[in-house]
C-alpha cells in the first residue's frame, strides 16, 4: 500500500474537504436569509465551542469518560477558566492552561 | 497630488498590519497544532506513507481529524471511494461553520470568500466567530489568521514526518491542552446571557454523549445543531430572560473591511 500512488486519494480528500467549506461561504454570504435561520446560525459558535470542548476535557484519551481528579485536562480547565474570565484573553489563557497542564502531567 | 499616494500606502500598510494581527491572533492555534501535526506526520510515515504524501495531505486538505483517519484507512487498504466518502463525512461539520460565518461577511467579494474558505477549521472558526461577534469582518485579518494556522499545521507535519520514530511525543509540555484552553477562553467570553449558557451546557452534554456512543465527528455537528435549535426555541418561547441579541448593535456599519 505504501508504494501506491496516493495522489488521487489525497486530491479526492482535498476536494470533498474544500467544497463544504467554500460552498456555504460563497453561496450564502450576502444573501437575505430568514431571520430565524440567521439567528440559528449565530448560535452555532457557542454551540460548536462547547461541543468541541466538553469531550476534549472529559474524554481526552480514547472514547471513554474520564471524570477523575487524575484527569489533567479537567484539573487544568479550572485555572484556565479563571484566567479566561479575568483576562478575557485567549493567548494568556492558553499559556496559563499549558503551564498548569504541564506541571500536573509531570508531577502526576 | 500627494493624496492618492497617501491613500494607497495607508491601504497597503493597513492590510499588512491586519494580516500581522490576524497571524498573532492565531498564536493559540499554532501552539495547539504543533503536537497534533507532529503526531500526524510521524504516524503517517510510520504507517508507510511517503513524507511527500503526508505533507501533501496537510498542504491541500488541511483537516486534522480526517487526515488521521485517512492514515488508518490507507493502512488497512481502503479504496478511493471509502476514503473520500469518509473524509467528506468527517469534515461535513464545516458546512455548519461556513454557513454561520457567512452571516457576518456580507459585502466581501467571492474571490476573497473562496480564499478564506480553505482555512475554515474548528479552531479558526472559533476565533473568527469570536472576533466577528464584536467587530466587522476584515479580510486581511482573517487571511493572516488562517495562514498562520496553516503554516503551523504544515510545518509541524513536516517536522513529524522528518523525525518519525526518532523523537518521543511532545507530551508533558502542556501542548495537548493548548486547544482546549483556547476553546475555554472563547466559550467563556461568549457566554453573555443565560440563554447562551443553556445552549452551551446542552450542546456540550449532547456532544459528550454522542462522542462516547457514535464513531466519527458526528457528535460535533449534531450537538451544535441541537444547541442552536434549543437556543432558538428558548428565544421564541420567551422562556428565559436574556440580554437583547448581541448582534443588533453590529448590524449598523457591518460592511467587511479589507
Amino acid at each position: 500500500m505504501s508504494s501506491e500512488n496516493l495522489l488521487p486519494y489525497i486530491a479526492g480528500m482535498a476536494v470533498v474537504t474544500y467544497l463544504p467549506r467554500a460552498i456555504p461561504l460563497v453561496g450564502l454570504t450576502g444573501r437575505k436569509l430568514p431571520g430565524a435561520v440567521v439567528a440559528w446560525l449565530r448560535l452555532v459558535p457557542v454551540s460548536v465551542l462547547s461541543a468541541l470542548l466538553v469531550p476534549a476535557i472529559l474524554a481526552p484519551e480514547g472514547r471513554k469518560l474520564w471524570i477523575s481528579i487524575d484527569n489533567p485536562y479537567m484539573l487544568s480547565a479550572v485555572p484556565a477558566a479563571i484566567v479566561a474570565l479575568k483576562t478575557r484573553n485567549p493567548a494568556l489563557t492558553v499559556i496559563a492552561g499549558m503551564l498548569v497542564h504541564a506541571i500536573i502531567t509531570r508531577t502526576g | 497630488m500627494a493624496l492618492p499616494e497617501i491613500e494607497t500606502s495607508c491601504t497597503e500598510s493597513n492590510s499588512s498590519i491586519r494580516f500581522a494581527r490576524g497571524a498573532a491572533a492565531a498564536f493559540p492555534i499554532m501552539l495547539g497544532y504543533l503536537p497534533i501535526g507532529i503526531a500526524f506526520g510521524a504516524l503517517a510515515v510510520q504507517s508507510g506513507i511517503k513524507i511527500s504524501d503526508a505533507a501533501l495531505m496537510s498542504i491541500i486538505v488541511f483537516a486534522g481529524s480526517s487526515q488521521f483517519i485517512a492514515v488508518s484507512l490507507i493502512g488497512s487498504g481502503a479504496g478511493l471511494a471509502a476514503l473520500v466518502g469518509t473524509t467528506f463525512l468527517v469534515n461535513a461539520r464545516h458546512v455548519l461553520m461556513s454557513a454561520s460565518l457567512s452571516t457576518k461577511l456580507a459585502g466581501m467579494n467571492k474571490r476573497r470568500l473562496a480564499v478564506l474558505a480553505f482555512g475554515i477549521t474548528d479552531e479558526s472558526f472559533a476565533l473568527h466567530s469570536a472576533k466577528l461577534a464584536r467587530e466587522p469582518a476584515e479580510f486581511w485579518f482573517m487571511l493572516g489568521l488562517n495562514t498562520a494556522a496553516y503554516l503551523s499545521w504544515v510545518g509541524s507535519t513536516l517536522i513529524g514526518a522528518a523525525l518519525a520514530g526518532r523523537i518521543g511525543t511532545v507530551a508533558g509540555l502542556g501542548f495537548e491542552f493548548a486547544l482546549p484552553a483556547m476553546f475555554i477562553s472563547l466559550l467563556l467570553i461568549q457566554l453573555e446571557s443565560f440563554r447562551s449558557l443553556v445552549v452551551a451546557i446542552v450542546s456540550g452534554g449532547v456532544s459528550l454523549l454522542l462522542y462516547l456512543l457514535i464513531p466519527g465527528t458526528w457528535n460535533v455537528i449534531i450537538a451544535a445543531m441541537t444547541g442552536a435549535t434549543l437556543g432558538l426555541l428558548i428565544d421564541s418561547a420567551g422562556l428565559l430572560p436574556h440580554k437583547a441579541a448581541p448582534d443588533s448593535a453590529s448590524h449598523a456599519g457591518n460592511e467587511p473591511k479589507g
